[in-house]
């Protein structure tokens, strides 16, 4: 059955999201941050009434407006991808996805776009609280747009507050609530926008160290320390928490993801979590073979933490790899080619359903009925995304069922990176604040150097963040609805390979522009003003 | 309640919040319309700072309202959004490419060290004004002249030819309409320069230009409004929802749809009366709110046109049955619904947008203040 896709065309329609999507997360989170780090700077500049402050704030806002255009030169492909290449799943689920991306647009775009002009041009223009208010709005419209979009891609990870309607063949929201409250859609936002706020205090502490290297701007880069350091540490006992959080939801709404981004092959009680690991033969066939997967192995020393953190309970079972697609009895966790078996019925039942043309006939009634019934939805249509994968040919379901895994080396590395260097950056902040309120900044060559280096930290743990959220889920474009085989546009693969060429030239001659004016801007420093 | 009455007004309800938001996006390509002015319009650097600052400082909004537009789409006629983008790849991506790289070149351009170099990121510009609003009228003419398409029962979409969205630059129908938007956009631009700029050889020079692009708009709009008044127009028969061919359709919806109608006539009568207080009695300044409403209502009733009265909004000339309707590619009732809910909240954006924008337009834009570098500058 799978001979019919064209896995070219799936595989750069991928490539041309990944791009796109790895691209704008870039610059996002540093505007997420940041805009709140300019608006505290401007609170104190308001209400001390130091022009020092105003400079400070005005050195910052630069830097925040060359990021801001190349994000929103980024974004505005994404909304429109899942039009141009990703049609049949706008369809699909458009009456629900479609909803928080007209709400961000109507909510939080605008003002964005409102506030962030008075930001920019208004300093004449209005009073100094106007302005002030402007630059909090500016902030609030940012993360308020993420929420949105965040909203609608946690609806994805775990689909909620829906029903599939056979009549029109697509899944229709019933529950807005459910969809804008889901633990998913909550975690994906809290932890998304604080890790953007860890890597703006970064951001912003790293460049404030280059100038205390080069001696240079003394007092603007131990002030905004201070700020960054601070909000740097409330940021990632945050970004812990609901990292945490975030982690249990997976744990029970997508288990393969978490057993793909723990290397946990085979599922166990009380178990163990990694601090890090180094994996070997763990693609195709190799994963159901004994052998031992980690060339390296480091657990974290205390027995059952995986499972006190997913279960509250060191005893807890965390299902590995081999028990998601094996299946296993004892906890009642069904193999994937009973998933497929029961998805492809659910298909099936659809098309009896939908070839009926008389609606009002009693064989069309049966058919509607036996697909509405609640059994059916819990035991049938929910693994309906799975029946892609069927084939009557055992040799090539086991081919297909191997699909179904997502890749394991790239989820767990990306995993561990973004969680040890979570822990990294909250011990850097904690050092700088200490260092900055005692003022014992002055001459210490390895704290800049450190500082420094942070800033491409963050964006390597922010953007493993999204590897693992993304790559981890594969290949569900909606978990267990929808695979990204039959998500995606028909057309021919040269026209997005050409798409896919033409952004990945473009996006990087911008980012070239964007790090060059950056790092001028910075040499320039606030004096240039 | 949950009846097909119901369902039915609220189709309605946003296939007119979609064509708010198009006719407002058409007004604020005045920013691109100005873009295309950028290597014509100013004599040197100064002049030229002037003309990019004083778009600089709206383009957000421009660019917003299509992303906004995209969206609300996407929300309540997914069936529509699957289709179009999907089917007319080529057109969309340039469209889109457009977009791109208009959104860095403003905060790029001047700033040193740029890689690109300032005439690069101003060739941005141009190419953005040029074919932003060309291409997004040719787009938009598809709801009158139909695109190739078949609809699969499962609702899959299939797209008959290999050139994908760009057989309608060939069209000379789709032309007429994206010359229109595109002669619309420079003279909301050069009326808006004349409104917001203070400066005497800028402004000068903006009322000569206005001429020839008021020309080109009336032929190209004449052009395209003959032509649809007396064109076949995809109409849906409500017995069975069959899509047929209907002589004079769009003529016949206008006249049938008194309020549109109406709407269409004022609409046009606001853009050549705010044209002519520029033109003929010498008062340009504020003609830009007579043009720039004129244009929202003009474009509104042209999309109620393409859809109210039983009339398939984004139709397929391979098969008329596949043609999509307000009825058969909307979201469900309950998605409406709670978006209609949060269509609450657009009037209050519009008034928080229109109170900041007149407190930020309240003096024009001079080149002493773009020297004193109190403000950001582009």
């Amino acid at each position: 059955m799978l001979e019919n896709i064209d896995f070219s065309l799936v595989n750069w329609s991928r490539a041309q999201f990944a791009l796109t999507a790895m691209y704008h997360w870039l610059f996002v989170p540093l505007t997420l941050g940041l805009s709140f780090i300019l608006a505290f700077m401007e609170t104190i500049y308001v209400r001390t009434g130091k022009p020092e402050w105003k400079r400070i704030t005005k050195f910052w806002m630069t830097l925040f407006g060359v990021n801001f255009a190349i994000g929103v030169a980024t974004g505005i492909i994404l909304e429109f991808e899942f039009g141009t290449n990703w049609s049949n799943y706008s369809w699909f689920v458009g009456d629900i996805f479609g909803t928080p991306l007209a709400i961000e647009g109507i909510m939080a775009f605008f003002m964005e776009s409102t506030f962030i002009a008075i930001m920019f041009f208004g300093w004449n223009k209005v009073s100094k609280k106007t302005h002030l208010a402007a630059t909090w709005l500016t902030a609030l419209g940012a993360n308020l747009s993420a929420l949105w979009i965040l909203v609608a891609n946690g609806w994805m990870q775990n689909p909620v507050g829906m029903w599939f309607n056979p009549e029109t063949a697509r899944n229709e929201m019933n529950n807005f609530w459910e969809v804008l409250l889901s633990p998913s859609a909550v975690s994906k936002w809290t932890h998304t926008t604080s890790s953007g706020f860890v890597l703006a205090a970064l951001f912003v502490i790293g460049v404030s160290s280059w100038f205390l290297l080069k001696k240079r701007e003394v007092q603007l880069a131990k002030k905004s320390i201070i700020i960054a350091s601070v909000f740097g540490i409330v940021s990632s006992v945050y970004v812990i928490a609901t990292g945490d959080f975030s982690a249990k939801t997976v744990a029970r709404t997508q288990p393969m993801k978490m057993a793909a981004a723990e290397g946990l092959f085979v599922g166990t009680e009380r178990a163990p979590l990694l601090a890090f690991g180094v994996l070997t033969k763990c693609t195709g066939d190799e994963i159901f073979n004994d052998n031992n997967k980690f060339l390296l192995r480091l657990e974290v020393p205390f027995k059952g933490f995986l499972s006190f953190m997913i279960h509250g309970n060191v005893n807890g079972f965390v299902p590995g790899i081999n028990d998601l697609v094996e299946g296993n009895e004892k906890y009642g966790i069904l193999s994937y080619a009973e998933k497929i078996e029961r998805g492809y019925h659910a298909q099936q039942i659809l098309k009896q359903l939908t070839s009926i043309k008389d609606k009002s006939s009693p064989e069309y009634a049966i058919f509607y009925n036996q697909f509405t019934s609640p059994d059916f939805l819990e035991n049938y249509f929910k693994y309906f995304g799975y029946g892609a994968y069927y084939d009557s040919d055992i040799e090539k379901l086991q081919k297909n069922i191997l699909k179904l895994i997502p890749n394991i080396p790239l989820t767990f590395y990306a995993f561990h990176v973004m969680v040890g260097l979570g822990f990294l950056f909250l011990l850097i902040f904690m050092v700088f604040l200490y260092l900055a309120v005692r003022d014992k900044l002055a001459n210490k060559r390895w704290l800049y150097i450190t500082g420094i280096v942070s800033i491409p930290l963050a964006y390597l743990a922010s953007q493993s963040g999204w590897i693992v959220a993304e790559v981890g889920r594969q290949p569900w474009v909606i978990q267990d609805l929808m695979p990204t085989i039959s998500a995606v546009t028909k057309i021919g693969s040269s026209a997005v390979k050409t798409t896919f060429i033409l952004f990945a030239l473009t996006f990087t001659a911008l980012l070239i522009a964007e790090l060059k004016i950056m790092f001028a801007q910075i040499k320039k420093g606030p004096s240039g003003h | 309640m949950n009846s097909p009455e119901t369902y039915s007004l609220l189709q309605h309800y946003w296939f007119f919040i979609d064509a708010l938001l198009g006719g407002i996006l058409v007004f604020l390509l005045f920013v691109q319309g100005g873009q295309t002015f950028i290597f014509t319009l100013a004599k040197g650097e100064a002049e030229k700072t002037l003309i990019v600052n004083t778009l600089g400082r709206k383009w957000e909004f421009t660019f917003t309202t299509l992303v906004t537009f995209g969206g609300a789409f996407f929300a309540s006629f997914p069936l529509f959004y699957a289709t179009s983008f999907g089917g007319a790849y080529w057109l969309w991506y340039l469209i889109l490419f457009a977009f791109v790289i208009q959104a860095v070149s403003y905060e790029f351009r001047s700033r040193p060290n740029n890689f690109l170099g300032k005439k690069t990121f101003d060739l941005f510009l141009f190419i953005n004004g040029t074919f932003g609003t060309l291409l997004l009228g040719i787009a938009v003419s598809t709801f009158f002249t139909g695109s190739m398409f078949e609809i699969t029962p499962t609702r899959g979409v299939i797209w008959h030819t290999p050139y994908r969205g760009l057989e309608a630059l060939f069209n000379v129908h789709s032309l007429s309409l994206g010359f229109s938007v595109f002669f619309l956009a420079r003279i909301n631009a050069l009326l808006y320069f004349l409104n917001s700029i203070s400066d005497d050889g800028l402004s000068y020079r903006s009322k000569k230009s206005l001429w020839p692009n008021t020309i080109g708009f009336l032929v190209s709009f004449l052009t395209f409004v003959i032509w649809l008044l007396v064109r076949k127009g995809f109409a849906i028969n409500p017995e069975n929802g069959e899509i047929f061919m209907d002589q004079f359709k769009y003529l016949n919806n206008l006249l049938q749809m008194p309020i549109v109608g109406g709407m269409f006539i004022i609409g046009v009568v606001l853009v050549l009366y705010g044209l002519s207080r520029a033109l003929i009695l010498n008062r340009p300044f504020q003609a830009i709110w007579y043009t720039g409403a004129g244009t929202i209502i003009t474009v509104v009733a042209l999309f109620l046109t393409s859809a109210f009265n039983n009339t398939a909004f984004y139709p397929s000339e391979y098969d008329l049955q596949s043609s999509l309707t307000i009825f058969n590619s909307s979201s469900s009732y309950f998605t409406l619904k709670t978006m209609a809910y949060v269509s609450a909240l657009i009037p209050f954006v519009v008034a928080y947008i229109v109170y900041f924008w007149r407190t930020m337009n309240r003096k024009p834009l001079t080149k002493e203040e773009l020297e004193s570098h109190e403000n950001h500058v582009y």
